[in-house]
C-alpha cells in the first residue's frame, strides 16, 4: 500500500504571505494514503532536506510530493535528497504553490483551497508513479560556437584551451563581429581591433578550433551530449587551399560600387573582398549577388590575374554534418535601422549617422583614415549632436528596454570627436546616464569636465535641415523642459541594440526559446544566465541583450566552463522520461497493432519496428518499439495511438487520467 | 458559497507555457485563483479526451496552451496538437459541446503578463457562461440508464 509524505515549504513568507500552509499540510495529512504530513520555513535548506530523508526513513514512504516552488527550479535539488534517503528519485513530485498560487493570488481561501487541490492531485499521481533508472548516453566532446564575434572567439579559445574540439561557425567571410567595427573602446579608449586581432589570429592557429567562415546553421537534431549539426558551407568561389591571399584579384575587380557592409555603407568595396584587411581568414570571397560574372554571364577578371589560379566559378555550397556534444550561441546583436527614425531624418540626410557609421569614420582604418568628416561634402562638422536612447527605452516605439552600451559609447564618440576636432563643439541629448561598470562613471565625468562636452537632459523631438545644415529640435528638462534649438553640422544617433538579423529563424532551428524581442532567453534570468531551456545549448555575449564588452566576454568564458563541465564526463545520465509499447507475455498478444501512426509523428525517428517471428523465421506480428537514445519524450505518439499502446514513462496515460479525476472531484 | 467560481483546468506544455506560468509568478503579476495547471512535456502529449474527461468530472473550461508554432522544444508536437485540435473543435461543436469553454492559445517562456491575461480572460468569460452542469448530467445519466437497462 502506498505510503505518501508531503512537505509543504514556506519558502520564508513567499508561500506562507498568502497560503495557509499549515493547513495545507494537515488538510492533506488526513488523505487516504498520505502516511506523513508536515510544513516547514525552507525545504530546500540543509535542514528542510534533512527532514525529508528522515521522515522518508522513519515512516517508510513510497512517494513524496514536496509543495514549493516550480519544479523547473528544484526537482533535482529534491529527487536528489529522496535519492539520498533510498527512494527512486522519480518517486518524488513537486507541487508548484509559489510561481503558480502564492505568487500570483490574493491572501484569501480559495488561494489555499486550491494550494491544496494541488498538493491533493500530485498526491495521487505520485501514488502511481513508477521507480524509473536513469539512461547512460556518451557524450561527444566537440563543442559547436555559432558567431564569430568577441564573445563566440572567448568561448572557442577558452574552450580549446581545455583540451576539447571547437568547431566555430560564422556566416560572414570573416570573424571579427561589430568589435572590429570599432575604433576605440571605452572606458580606456583603447583601440579595439588592436585588442581584438591577436584572439581572431588565435583562433585561426589554434589546433583544437576549425573555423567556418561564410557558413550557417541549417538544421539540429539529437539532444545534450549527441547532437547532430547541419553547416552550410556558403560556395566561396574560391579553392582556399590554393589562394595566398595576395588580394590582386580584389584591386582588378571592376565592381567596384557596392556599398561596403564593413564600414555600414560609408565606403565600396568590389565583387571579390576581404571585408577588412585584418579579416581572418584573409582570403576574398565573391558575392554572388554583386558579381558581374554571374549576373551577366561574363567578366571573370579575378580568375584571369590570380597567379595561383584558385578562382571557382562553378563551386557549389557544400553542407556537412557534425557530431557535437555540446552549443554555445553567440550571434550578438544588430542596430536599428534608418526607417525606424523618420522625425530624426535617419536615412534621408546624409549627415545623420549611427553609432557603428561614427565608429567607422573614427577609425584609422576607416574610409576617411580616422578623419571625421561630413558624408554628404567631407567637411569637418564644427558642431555635433549626439542623441543617446533614440529607439530605446521607447515603449512606444516596442523597446521599452535600455541598450546599456549607448551611455558610454557616446560619451567615447564626444571624446573621440573633441580629441580629433579641437575647436569643435559636441552636446549630448540624454534621458539619464547609465554608467555603472568599473571606471565607467569616471570617463562620463573625463567627457564632461575635460573635454567639454555638453550634456542635455531632455529628448529630441526633429531633426531637419535649412541652408545645409542640420536643425536638432529638443527640450532641457533641467531648466524646466524649455526648448533647446542647436544648428548642428552633423547628428549621430544612438540607436537601439536589437537581436542580429535572423536570430529567430536559428532559434526555431535549435529548439531555444527567445524573447518577445527576439532575443534569447536564458534558463533563469538570475541563476541561469548562461543556460537555456534546452540542455546542452548555452549562450554567450549579446545575443541574450545588449551587453558591452567586458559583460560578453565574461559570459562566454562562463559558457565555455558549462561546456567543459559537461565535457569533463563520459557519461551522462538522462531522464528515462521517454515513451515505452506496452508489452504483454507471450508478446504476441501485445495490444500494438503495428499501424505505425506514432512513427510518422515522431520528431526524433525513434520509433522503430520490432518482429515477432516463429522458428522458421516468419513474421507473424510487428509492433513499435522505442529506441530509448533517441526519444526525447514529447509524448505524440501517445496521445495519438489508437490502441493506447505506447505510454509515457513520467506522464503516463493513468497518470494523467488521475490528475484531471483527483483535481476536479471533492476529497 | 454565494457567487459562482468556475473551475478551470489548463493543460499546458513544459517548456513554454509553464515556463510562462513561473514568469507570471516570478513577476508577481495576479490572476484569478481558479485555475489549475496540469503539466505536460508538450501539447503533443494532450490527448483531447482528457479535455472530455475534465467536463464529465465537473470543469467549467479548460485553457490548452503550449508554444507558439515553431517554437516547439521537440520541433513539431505543437503543430500535432494544433492539427488535432482543429478536427476536435469542428467534431466537438458538432456533437454539442459548448466550445465557448475552450481556450487554445500559445504562451511562450517570456510571456508571463500573457498568461495572466489568458487566465483572466478565459475565467471571466467562463463566469459569465456559468456552471457546465448540462455536461456533467448528461455525462452520469447515460450511465445510470445503462446500468438499471441491465
Amino acid at each position: 500500500m502506498a505510503r505518501i509524505g508531503v512537505f509543504v515549504c514556506h519558502c520564508g513568507e513567499n508561500i506562507s504571505a498568502t497560503v495557509d500552509c499549515h493547513k495545507v499540510a494537515e488538510t492533506v495529512g488526513k488523505l487516504k494514503h498520505v502516511a506523513f504530513s508536515t510544513d516547514y520555513k525552507y525545504m530546500c535548506s540543509d535542514p528542510g532536506q534533512t527532514l525529508i530523508k528522515e521522515a522518508i526513513k522513519e515512516h517508510n514512504l513510497t512517494g513524496i510530493v514536496v509543495s514549493a516552488c516550480s519544479p523547473r527550479m528544484h526537482e533535482p535539488t529534491f529527487r536528489k535528497a529522496a535519492a539520498e534517503a533510498g527512494l527512486n528519485p522519480f518517486l518524488c513530485e513537486m507541487a508548484n504553490l509559489r510561481e503558480h498560487c502564492s505568487w500570483v493570488h490574493e491572501k484569501n481561501d480559495m488561494t489555499t483551497d486550491k494550494a491544496i487541490d494541488l498538493v491533493r492531485t500530485l498526491v495521487e499521481k505520485v501514488k502511481i508513479n513508477s521507480a524509473l533508472q536513469p539512461i547512460k548516453v556518451p557524450v561527444t566532446k566537440t563543442a559547436l560556437v555559432i558567431g564569430g564575434g568577441i564573445a563566440g572567439i572567448q568561448s572557442a579559445l577558452d574552450i580549446a584551451n581545455t583540451g576539447h574540439k571547437v568547431i566555430l561557425v560564422e556566416r560572414s567571410p570573416s570573424i571579427g563581429g561589430h568589435m572590429s567595427q570599432l575604433s576605440e573602446t571605452f572606458p580606456t579608449l583603447d583601440c579595439s581591433q588592436c585588442i581584438l586581432t591577436p584572439r581572431m589570429v588565435e583562433v585561426a592557429q589554434h589546433p583544437n578550433i576549425t573555423l567556418y567562415t561564410y557558413a550557417e546553421v541549417e538544421g539540429l537534431d539529437g539532444f545534450i551530449g549527441n547532437f547532430t549539426v547541419k553547416i552550410r558551407k556558403k560556395s566561396k568561389s574560391l579553392d582556399e587551399k590554393i589562394c595566398t591571399g595576395c588580394g590582386l584579384c580584389t584591386t582588378k575587380c571592376p565592381q567596384k560600387k557596392i556599398p561596403n557592409e564593413f564600414e555600414e555603407g560609408l565606403g565600396f568595396r568590389p565583387a571579390i573582398y576581404v571585408p577588412f584587411p585584418q579579416a581572418v581568414p584573409n582570403k576574398p570571397v565573391i558575392d554572388r549577388e554583386h558579381c558581374t560574372y554571374y549576373i551577366k554571364g561574363k567578366c571573370k577578371v579575378c580568375e584571369v590575374v590570380c597567379p595561383t589560379k584558385a578562382i571557382r566559378f562553378d563551386q557549389p555550397d557544400e553542407v556537412i554534418e557534425v557530431q557535437i556534444g555540446a552549443i554555445v550561441i553567440a550571434t550578438g546583436f544588430d542596430i536599428k535601422r534608418a526607417d525606424f527614425f523618420p522625425e530624426y531624418g535617419f536615412g534621408k540626410y546624409k549627415d545623420v549617422i549611427d553609432g557603428l557609421q561614427f565608429e567607422r569614420l573614427a577609425s584609422a582604418s576607416g574610409p576617411t583614415s580616422g578623419a571625421i568628416l561630413r558624408p554628404s561634402d567631407g567637411q569637418v562638422p564644427k558642431n555635433i549632436v549626439f542623441v543617446a536612447c533614440a529607439g530605446s527605452r521607447d515603449p512606444a516605439k516596442g523597446i521599452a528596454y535600455c541598450s546599456k552600451i549607448c551611455c558610454m559609447y557616446t560619451a567615447k564618440h564626444a571624446m573621440l570627436y573633441k580629441h580629433k576636432v579641437h575647436e569643435g563643439k559636441a552636446s549630448i541629448f540624454y534621458m539619464d546616464i547609465r554608467s555603472a561598470g568599473k571606471n565607467y562613471e569616471e570617463f562620463v565625468r573625463r567627457a564632461i569636465e575635460e573635454d567639454y562636452v555638453n550634456y542635455i537632459r531632455g529628448r529630441v523631438s526633429t531633426i531637419y535641415e535649412r541652408d545645409g545644415k542640420l536643425i536638432v529640435k529638443g527640450v532641457d528638462t533641467l531648466l524646466g523642459g524649455q526648448p533647446v534649438e542647436i544648428v548642428a553640422d552633423m547628428v549621430v544617433l544612438a540607436t537601439a541594440g536589437v537581436a542580429n538579423h535572423g536570430a529567430e529563424e536559428l532559434a526555431q532551428r535549435l529548439h531555444v526559446s527567445y524573447d518577445s524581442h527576439k532575443f534569447f532567453a536564458e534558463a533563469h534570468p538570475k541563476l541561469k544566465p548562461v543556460e537555456t531551456n534546452t540542455a546542452g545549448i548555452f549562450l554567450a555575449g549579446a545575443c541574450q541583450n545588449p551587453k558591452d564588452i567586458p559583460d560578453s566576454v565574461s559570459q562566454a568564458s562562463g559558457a565555455a566552463v558549462k561546456v567543459a563541465a559537461l565535457f569533463s564526463q563520459n557519461e551522462l545520465t538522462r531522464e528515462p522520461l521517454v515513451a515505452f509499447v506496452n508489452r504483454t507475455a507471450p508478446p504476441l498478444y501485445s495490444t500494438c497493432v503495428g499501424c505505425f501512426l506514432c512513427q510518422s509523428v515522431c520528431p526524433y525517428q525513434a520509433i522503430e519496428r520490432e518482429d515477432f517471428k516463429t522458428r522458421d523465421g516468419k513474421i507473424i506480428k510487428t509492433v513499435a518499439k522505442i529506441n530509448e537514445g533517441l526519444c526525447q519524450g514529447c509524448g505524440t505518439c501517445v496521445a495519438l495511438c489508437r490502441s493506447k499502446s505506447i505510454d509515457l514513462h513520467g506522464y503516463t496515460n493513468n497518470q494523467m487520467y488521475t490528475e484531471v479525476m483527483a483535481l476536479l472531484n471533492e476529497y | 458559497m454565494s457567487e459562482f467560481e468556475p473551475k478551470v483546468v489548463a493543460f499546458v506544455c513544459n517548456w513554454c507555457t509553464y515556463a510562462g506560468a513561473d514568469l507570471t509568478g516570478t513577476s508577481r503579476i495576479r490572476y484569478a485563483s481558479n485555475v489549475k495547471i496540469i503539466r505536460f512535456p508538450c501539447t503533443g502529449r494532450i490527448d483531447f479526451m482528457l479535455l472530455l474527461k475534465s467536463f464529465a468530472n465537473g470543469a467549467d473550461g479548460i485553457i490548452v496552451s503550449g508554444c507558439h508554432p515553431n517554437d516547439c522544444h521537440y520541433t513539431s508536437g505543437n503543430f500535432h496538437a494544433k492539427r488535432r485540435w482543429i478536427m476536435f473543435k469542428e467534431l466537438m461543436d458538432f456533437m454539442g459541446i459548448d466550445m465557448n469553454r475552450i481556450t487554445f492559445s500559445w504562451v511562450s517562456a517570456a510571456e508571463g503578463a500573457r498568461w495572466a491575461e489568458v487566465v483572466n480572460t478565459t475565467v471571466a468569460r467562463i463566469r459569465e457562461l456559468g456552471p457546465y452542469v448540462s455536461y456533467k448530467q448528461m455525462v452520469n445519466t447515460a450511465v445510470e440508464e445503462e446500468v438499471t437497462n441491465d
